[in-house]
């Protein structure tokens, strides 16, 4: 019975027909995001839909439920299957990934890190799209923070989990900044916590921060979950006024908070330019009309001219944008 | 003997047809038939959603996301049968596979770590075995405890790190292929193979079947009750143990967080296969069927560009269904 | 009879007591490790993180009491807080209590589906439910069509709920938990359907025999279940200020069970006091408020939590085990 049923099975897939080919011409990209509903990954599909509305091309977004290592995994798979030309992705796992990315490229399909890179594995990928320069990040945060507190008292770092490799990059350089230069030399760090990107651990750390260091005068927080559960504990405590808070946000989560002088500044990119450099530069590379190799240049309408750095690293834009009560009313993301 | 018949309704499908029910009803209203034909239709439906999905080579490639699962759920089927629940499976999976990725890291060479992570699974088997046996706590409650303490403990040993560069040796299982057919799937139907003939041809298997069905009655008969338990939750940890490592080399890092989840993924591929959730009844070929149900559902959705949340709303569905079907069929042949 | 409940009374009042006394002892020893975890700022922040956990742990110790669990409830609380945010956004000339009510008529349909699934088919309240955690929150993707109800439409005044109080610093959700832990109170100890829960919990065999109508009372305990999940929903909403469809309520039903259990709740049905809940609640809270003041790494958590719900169980029993045998000497004396 068992081995009837297996050969019966065997059989059925089988006479069933085999994988057509994919049938248009036009170069076709799929977007896997870290997981489903989350609104930064919305407006970086939205960059990719207006590109692909002006070049011709077939997007699709598939997400998983969760943003766990292993979820993405079928996704390529089946992306592969289906013969997309362009794999773009932003990566669950730095690593995990590893296996299936190479057999997609093995087959043709070009892959692309979208918005995070695979740290320490850019062999199995084709290119990454980064936001900004990550160098330039956590200085941008500190200087922001210390302008804000007169450059002086204790402050604390609230961050994601204590292995996401960018804001590891991020508090790396603030800590270098808040050594070396001379201009913070009265900001002392005080600790460093992680709230995972769970709004309710997050939560619970900033208020533990607020409890533990009564001389708190500022925090960052360079993560999107963090900086706004961060501006909620302030704001309940009523604490806004003594402790300055900024770190990376989206100004749709942050939008009450800085009406009500919560916080006064925050800094972030645009996710969705990420998506239209993205779709251009897939096409343009799959259309022959630039090498994917460091030093070609691309001209993107509203970016201007992009150039791809060492590593196959491609940044959208060159500076952090600031986002206060006067500019955060023309950003809906 | 007249209980073993009731006890054993693999065996016992043949020797139904001595009641008056015709013996086309027995086997037509079998939770296994039923599953085979969901299998089709899943297969056929899936093929028509998209052209892509009908190649056996892809198809076999997406199920090598499953065979971890499918073969925890084998031995899963039998805890159910025999009255009981595992609900800690997946986070067993974690905490072997970081337990075998730490000390692979620690210096441990690579078997030993093996033997280190197996001998590991056993032990949080034999703890669930010790509250439930020993203790006499409810399984289900017990095992979602452990569910919670050894994810934890996975990720105290850790932390959210993920630990990889394992030699190459090691790394790829499902990539590796025999006869064109990826090892982990091999070794799934070969699970299949040797536990459906244990469960369904031996005193062992039968004894199995007994204990769900009446512990009182099969102690009596002089079955060792708490032994065989004992065996069947140390089974399930080192055979998650193994599905821990299988995850370890096909994704070639660990995480705390490997196998999120997957918990549910088992419990249905075992109520897909027609297992009686209050113990007693089932069978591997059930199960053995209902994973590669799930493996034509996900993969033929995914494929499709159906969009994950549908999935969701789709397997928690079809856990539901199963489990009413189940429970109407064999209500329906004991009357 | 009598005495019966005259032993078991004593039972649950040194239940109680060994509970607040662990409550009390671990207070005093972070206490003596961080001193600063002795201050009203704590006790604020433990206030503040308890009226999510009480309120469902409400429903839940109910369905418990009734020998049936509830798995769902993560799910429920994110599709009743989800949907009541949907209504914030989308109509937000309504009043805000259009959206609450929604919240908790859908936690209370929701949870009598469970019931009605639990009660019509005879099937175990675990398995359903687990099903139904998966169902709801692929309901609840579809519903919300996997986008995040951002801060800006959570009303204001809800927001202050969890920031202003009525009286004495309390806030507002701190006290409505509490309100609605004491009508759990008068239900279960004061009318005839609350002591017929404890009937079926403690029998599901003998209750019919005594007239008890036993599918009625556990559709009305799944549903109340549902509903408080609901109302939990909304203090999520209050608390936290956005709602998330891949995040809220996520792995809520582990703490919520963790809790009861530890409150003395036992998981064979027919024994357990709102008391003993509400300090199991409390002591949750304690712990989870502690570990990051006093530096305990995150990780450990998840692990501290299983244990607990392990210790918990075992104490259950030899408590349990110890209470036979005082009514077996009690009833020879």
């Amino acid at each position: 019975m068992l081995k009837k049923s297996l050969m019966l099975g065997l059989a059925l897939s089988l006479t069933l027909s085999t994988a057509a080919a994919f049938a248009a011409d036009k170069v076709s990209i799929v977007y896997i995001p870290k997981n489903t509903g989350n609104p930064y990954f919305d407006s970086l599909v939205k960059g990719f839909q207006d590109a692909c509305a002006k070049l011709a091309c077939d997007f699709t977004t598939a997400a998983p439920a969760t943003a766990e290592a292993t979820s993405q995994i079928p996704f390529i798979t089946a992306q592969t299957q289906r013969g997309v030309n362009v794999i773009a992705i932003s990566p669950n796992s730095p690593d995990a990934l590893n296996q299936v990315l190479d057999r997609a490229r093995q087959k043709g399909t070009l892959v692309f890190a979208v918005n995070g890179d695979l740290v320490g594995n850019f062999d199995h990928r084709d290119a990454a799209i980064l936001p900004v320069d990550f160098t330039k990040t956590g200085p941008g945060q500190v200087e922001l923070l210390g302008s804000m507190i007169n450059y002086e008292g204790d402050i604390a770092i609230l961050s994601a989990t204590t292995d996401a490799p960018d804001q590891n990059t991020w508090i790396a350089a603030m800590n270098d900044a808040l050594k070396t230069n001379p201009k913070y030399a009265k900001m002392k760090l005080v600790a460093t916590v992680y709230g995972d990107d769970d709004p309710q651990k997050s939560t619970t750390e900033a208020e533990a921060l607020l409890s533990k260091y009564p001389n708190l005068k500022g925090i960052i927080s360079p993560t999107t979950v963090g900086v706004a559960a961060a501006a909620q504990v302030l704001q309940s405590a009523g604490k806004a006024a003594t402790i300055k808070l900024t770190g990376l946000g989206t100004p749709n989560q942050m939008r009450p908070f800085v009406k009500d002088g919560t916080v006064s500044a925050f800094q972030l990119w645009s996710p969705y330019n990420e998506g239209l450099l993205a779709a251009y530069y897939a096409v343009a590379v799959k259309n022959g009309t630039i090498k994917n190799e460091p030093g070609a240049t691309l001209d993107v309408p509203g970016l201007g001219k992009v150039t791809v750095g060492p590593d196959h690293i491609i940044n959208t834009q060159a500076e952090l944008t600031t986002f206060d009560k006067n500019n955060i009313d023309k950003f809906n993301f | 003997m007249s209980t073993e018949t009731h006890a054993t309704p693999q065996v016992s499908a043949v020797r139904d047809a001595a009641t008056p029910r015709p013996r086309w009803q027995v086997i037509v209203f079998r939770p296994e038939t039923v599953t085979f034909l969901l299998l089709i239709i899943a297969i056929i439906v899936a093929s028509n959603l998209s052209p892509f999905f009908a190649n056996f080579s892809f198809i076999l490639e997406s199920s090598t996301y499953y065979s971890e699962y499918s073969i925890v759920a084998l031995v899963l089927t039998m805890v159910i049968i025999s009255g009981e629940i595992d609900l800690s499976p997946a986070s067993t999976m974690a905490l072997t596979a970081c337990t075998f990725a730490a000390s692979y890291q620690a210096g441990v060479p690579i078997p030993a770590a093996m033997v280190l992570a197996v001998i590991a699974g056993g032990l949080l088997g034999a703890f669930n075995g010790l509250m439930v046996i020993v203790f006499q706590l409810p399984s289900i409650i017990v095992t979602i405890g452990t569910l919670t303490l050894y994810r934890g403990l996975a990720q105290v040993l850790a932390g959210d790190k993920s630990i990889g560069k394992f030699p190459t040796w090691f790394v790829g299982l499902d990539y590796r292929e025999l006869l064109g057919i990826p090892v982990p799937v091999l070794i799934f139907v070969g699970a299949s193979i040797v536990l459906g003939l244990i469960v369904g041809m031996t005193i062992f298997g039968r004894q199995i079947y007994q204990i769900g069905t009446s512990e009182v009655a099969a102690r009596h008969a002089g079955i060792r009750v708490r032994a065989i338990k004992m065996g069947l939750f140390i089974l399930m940890g080192l055979t998650s143990a193994v599905a821990g490592l299988m995850a370890a080399s096909r994704l070639g890092s660990v995480r705390y967080d490997l196998a999120t989840g997957g918990e549910l993924q088992m419990v249905l591929m075992v109520m897909l296969g027609g297992t009686y959730i209050f113990g007693g009844r089932g069978t591997i070929l059930g199960t053995f069927l209902a994973s590669w149900l799930l493996v034509i559902i996900a993969t033929g959705m995914t494929v499709a560009n159906i969009v994950i949340t549908s999935q969701l709303t789709v397997m928690g569905l079809l856990l539901i269904i199963s489990i009413i079907a189940t429970n109407a069929i064999y209500a329906r042949n004991q009357r | 009879m009598n005495a019966l409940s005259q032993s078991f009374g004593l039972l649950f009042r040194r239940r109680e007591a060994g509970i607040f006394v662990m409550l009390v002892l671990f207070c005093i020893v972070v206490g003596i490790i961080q001193p600063r975890f002795a201050s009203l700022e704590t006790a604020r922040i433990v206030a503040l993180a308890i009226p999510l956990i009480l309120v469902s742990a409400m429903g839940q110790m109910m369905v418990i009491v009734a020998r049936h669990v509830d798995l769902s409830i993560g799910s429920i609380l994110g599709f009743s807080a989800i949907v009541a945010g949907m209504i914030f956004r989308d109509h937000a000339e309504l009043p805000i209590f259009v959206g609450v009510l929604a919240a908790i008529g859908l936690g209370a349909g929701l949870g009598l589906l469970n019931g009605l699934i639990v009660t019509i088919f005879k099937l175990p309240s675990i398995i359903v439910t687990l099903g139904t955690l998966s169902l709801y929150r692929g309901l609840l993707f579809l519903a919300s069509d996997s986008r995040q109800v951002d801060p800006q439409y959570i009303p204001k005044p809800l927001i202050q709920m969890s920031q202003t109080s009525p009286i004495g610093g309390i806030p507002w959700i701190v006290i409505i938990a509490f309100a609605v832990a004491l009508l759990t109170y008068f239900f279960l100890d004061h009318t005839r359907i609350g002591r017929q829960i404890y009937a079926i919990g403690s029998n599901p065999t003998a209750a019919p025999l005594r007239g008890i109508r036993v599918v009625p009372v556990t559709l009305l305990v799944f549903t109340i279940s549902g509903a408080l999940a609901g109302l939990a929903g909304i203090i999520y909403a209050s608390r936290f200020g956005y709602v998330n469809p891949g995040i809220t309520g996520v792995g809520f039903e582990f703490t919520v069970i963790a809790a009861v259990v530890i409150g003395g709740v036992s998981i064979n049905g027919g024994v357990g006091t709102v008391l003993g809940t509400v300090l199991g609640v409390i002591l949750l809270g304690a712990v989870n408020v502690a570990l990051p003041i006093l530096g305990v790494s995150a990780f450990w958590q998840d692990a501290i939590y299983g244990a607990v719900i392990l210790v918990a169980l075992l104490i259950d029993r030899s408590v349990r085990r110890r209470g036979l045998k005082s009514l077996v000497a009690g009833n020879r004396a």
